[in-house]
């Protein structure tokens, strides 16, 4: 029964990990891909991991369970922290957004974080 | 069981290739960046089916270990693509 459970959604998460990597093809900017893709693969890589946990408990090898609960907690926490601080990066290195997109709520902040940076003196990598 | 490891195995490596296609195709380097993220993220899901798939316990520790550099990583590329100008 454990195990009928765990392959159900270890296959589960192969789905989402698919959608998730179509999405990274098939959207048109950036923020779309990135979007799609983190939240998709996220889920899919927890719900694989949830499905390695619960074969590992039904096998009664309980280190191998922590491990997998511990490097899903891992993924869950790191994943979309990273694709944040890409996103962020894109916008303020001046990767444009796709123009079918309707809102843009970073505009102001990025402004002033630009505008800090400018009058912080020069920037140490000019010559590069 | 071994036939449900290869469907697995085919389905991840599908993914790979799209990722990688991303990797190659660009536009922007943080396109290839959010690519090498995700990558990161689906080489931990292969790791943890190899856990299963062999009965060996070692694969879990290299997905773990995967999870940690992919992070420290991507990190450090979003903070060089905060300090420089768009590089298309």
């Amino acid at each position: 029964m454990l195990e009928t459970i765990a392959y159900w959604l270890i296959g589960i998460g192969l789905v989402f990990d698919v959608f998730g990597c179509i999405g990274l093809v098939r959207l048109p900017d950036v923020y779309n891909r990135a979007q799609a893709a983190t939240k998709c693969v996220t889920l899919g890589t927890c719900l694989i991991l949830a499905g390695v946990f619960f074969v590992a408990l039904s096998g009664g090898s309980g280190s191998m369970a922590v491990k997998a609960a511990l490097c899903g907690a891992f993924v869950l926490l790191t994943s979309p922290v990273a694709a944040h601080a890409v996103c962020r990066g894109a916008y303020l290195s001046g990767v444009h957004l796709w123009e079918g997109s309707v809102e843009d709520a970073f505009a102001d902040r990025a402004r002033e974080i630009q505008n800090e940076q400018a009058t912080e003196g020069p920037v140490e990598n000019e010559e590069a | 069981m071994t036939s449900f490891a290869q469907v697995a195995f085919g389905v991840l490596i599908f993914s790979s290739l799209l990722c990688l296609y991303r990797i190659g195709r660009g536009p922007t380097a943080p396109d290839r960046t959010v690519a090498i993220d995700i990558l990161g993220t689906l080489v931990v899901g292969f790791c943890c089916i190899m856990a299963v798939m062999t009965g060996r316990e070692f694969y879990i520790n290299i997905g773990i270990a995967w999870a940690l550099i992919s992070f420290v990583g991507t990190l450090a590329l979003a903070k060089y693509l905060e300090g420089r100008t768009y590089d298309a």
